[in-house]
């Protein structure tokens, strides 16, 4: 290197220019900053003024929280006693109530799971065991049938419970599932190739209902006399089956993003197949495509809610089955308000959790 | 390294005698090797023999095929006529036989094509610890030796993305490194560089070459190739159409497109 002739800097640091100071200069530069702006910002001003307080005097000044239901018909405000007087049937469905400690602990001990895995220090192998111990540990103590535990079958399972199992289950057995069907979709054998694309477009060519229908209706025909399978888990299969042909395709898309020197580097390294998809590919393409594959895990944990039409109990069912007793009739807006907070914070809970991850995972 | 090794220290420019003693066994081995892309006939009957430490170059004009025959070499492309044996080893279909060339032949690419996702030292250990199978604190010292070796052992932990194309390039030349391979192949790595960054780059390459590896280089530094290879090849149309020691071959090119190749790179 050249060694500098003595430059003093001729001028001094000099901050940024100021554009706008404080909240009032930033109401102007928003707002307030043509005439058309202004008009639009005076009519939202207006139509909240309309009616925010009004909801707000509805659902929490003249609402109603630990009532019986003739005192609710008598109020005006929000009957959210329809929720807090049916909680434990919402919940947890026909589970038999003195037993329903049970599927509580289970959903606490998923809850405290779930926000240990949120956190990736956490993430080691054990991690993995510690999910397998949890889930078969849940699965024990809504089944029971040992150790003094009475046997609860699983057609009274139902409530909360149950959509977070056919949620939880559903969708980290559709992940995998779905990347097996991306890479098969790739393979250059044309036997695997052919029968991953007919699978998919097969599946994403039927709705999620009819799944349901065949997998209800029409499979226990296949099945030779005296054999049935639970209903839960003929319902857990078409969910994982229908969401494992939409993230293959949306893995797939992440998969030609890679670059083909990355194939050629892992190549040239010596890694085989396995080894290259493992190590190079996937790491990369799942990384690229968590945004959607995270609107897609949303929206198969919403359409667990359709397992309805085969008559299981899922939060959605027990709700409305609150809603079709006489006493409650009427509060359907507080009970669908409360279904869909419950809805929201699960939704919620994934959507902010896969933006973290993606910011962790950014290099 | 090789008993026959005669290169160890000095580098004479263009001595094919020293290195490539016609009794000693090629590495590399293409007879009568064709190649094709679909209808395009890309590589028409390529022979070449390289001996263990001797050094190549191969120059051209672009799309003569000359990535196309050194990606031969590790089967990255496949060929469809004649043979081509490295290390005892014929290229077939057979996919262990492939793999096992693989680890025995290092490749630089123009682009560098480290892992993005791996830290520097992760880019250098994959391939010992998953294909040579070597114990992670091992392959990280390997790796930790031939960093330095390429100067460039305290971006360990970064991520390729955080360096430069110059010191990108010198990491991949060590990942290849760290497979221990008895050949290295080096397709245009320094054309991709900014200006300032192709001398660190060919440095690392030189230190290499005064180490005994054998190299195939496919380049337009022929600076590099006069005071590095032993042999320079000229390719045209998919035809290796001339072969020569540096000297002979920058002096008194024999064909006539090789004169005109010549003439449009040195100016
Ligand atoms: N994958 C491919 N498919 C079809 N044609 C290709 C492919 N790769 C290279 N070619 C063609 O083969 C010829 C030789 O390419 P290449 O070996 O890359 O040349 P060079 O490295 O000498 O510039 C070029 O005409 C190029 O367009
Ligand atoms: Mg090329």
């Amino acid at each position: 290197m050249t060694p500098h002739p003595t430059a003093t800097p001729a001028y001094p640091d000099i901050k940024p220019p100021v554009t706008s100071i404080g909240l009032i200069g930033w109401i102007r530069a928003n707002l307030f900053n043509s005439w058309f702006n202004s008009i639009l910002t005076l009519l939202v001003l207006a139509g909240l003024f309309k009616t925010v307080p009004p909801m707000v005097k509805w659902a929490f000044i003249d609402s109603l929280w630990t009532s019986t239901s003739a005192e609710c018909h008598a109020d005006g405000g929000a009957c959210w006693s329809i929720i807090t007087a049916n909680i434990r049937f919402i919940l947890f469905g026909f589970y038999p109530p003195d037993q329903q400690w049970r599927p509580l602990s289970a959903m606490i001990l998923l809850v405290v799971m779930l926000l240990i895995t949120r956190n990736r220090r956490w993430w080691h192998r054990a991690l993995a065991w510690a999910w397998v111990a949890a889930l078969t540990a849940m699965w024990l103590l809504m089944r029971g049938g040992f150790i003094g535990l009475q046997f609860v079958e699983s057609t009274q399972w139902g409530g909360m419970p149950l959509t977070l199992i056919l949620a939880i289950f559903g969708l980290t057995a559709a992940y995998p599932l779905g990347v097996v069907l991306a890479l098969g979709r790739q393979s250059r054998m044309p036997a695997i190739k052919s029968l991953c694309v007919i699978y998919i477009e097969l599946i994403r060519g039927v709705p999620l209902i009819s799944l349901l229908f065949m997998s209800s209706v029409i499979f226990p025909l296949f099945l030779p006399e005296g054999i049935t399978v639970n209903k839960i888990i003929r319902a857990q299969a078409a969910i994982i089956l229908f969401t494992a042909a939409y993230i293959a395709e949306v893995v797939r898309g992440g998969l030609q993003a890679i670059p083909k020197g990355q194939f050629e580097a892992a190549d040239s390294l010596g890694l085989n197949y396995f080894q290259t998809m493992r190590l190079v590919v996937l790491p990369q393409a799942l990384k690229i495509v968590i945004p959607p594959t995270v609107s897609i895990l949303i929206s198969a944990f919403k359409d667990t809610s359709l397992v309805v039409i085969i008559a299981l109990y899922d939060i959605l069912k027990t709700t409305q089955s609150t809603l079709s007793n006489p006493k409650w009739m009427g509060f359907s807006t507080e009970a669908y308000i409360f279904l869909a907070a419950v809805y929201f914070l699960c939704c919620f809970f994934m959507s902010n959790w896969s933006r973290q991850l993606e910011k962790d995972l950014s290099t | 390294m090789s008993p026959n090794d005669t290169h160890t220290d000095t580098l004479p420019a263009g001595d094919p005698a020293g290195a490539a003693d016609a009794a000693t066994k090629p590495i590399i081995e293409i007879i009568g090797m064709h190649k094709w892309f679909g209808e395009f006939h890309v590589l028409k009957d390529i022979n070449l023999e390289v001996r263990p430490t001797e050094r190549i170059v191969v120059c051209g004009p672009s799309g003569s095929g000359k990535s196309t025959m050194i990606r031969c070499i590790n089967r990255l492309e496949e060929h469809q006529r004649g043979k081509i044996i490295v290390d005892d080893i014929e290229l077939t279909n057979n996919l262990k036989n492939i793999e096992k060339i693989r680890e025995e032949v290092g490749m630089v690419f123009q682009h560098f094509n480290l892992f993005p996702h791996l830290t520097i030292l992760e880019n250098l250990t994959l391939g010992p610890i998953w294909v040579r199978k070597l114990p992670k604190k091992e392959a990280e010292e390997t790796a930790m030796y031939y960093l330095e070796k390429v100067h460039i052992a305290e971006q360990a932990r970064k991520y390729p993305g955080q360096l430069s194309g110059g010191q990108q390039q010198r990491v991949a030349v060590a990942r290849s490194l760290c497979m221990k391979p008895k050949v290295m192949l080096f397709d245009e790595p320094t054309s991709a560089l900014d200006p300032e960054m192709v001398k660190e780059v060919l440095d690392v390459m030189i230190s290499l070459a005064q180490e005994g590896m054998t190299m195939i280089v496919v380049t337009h530094e022929m600076g590099f190739a006069k005071s590095v290879a032993h042999r320079v090849l000229f390719m045209d149309d998919g035809r290796i159409v001339e072969e020569n020691e540096p000297e002979e071959f920058f002096s008194n090119p024999q064909h006539e497109r090789t004169q005109l190749f010549l003439s449009q790179i040195l100016h």
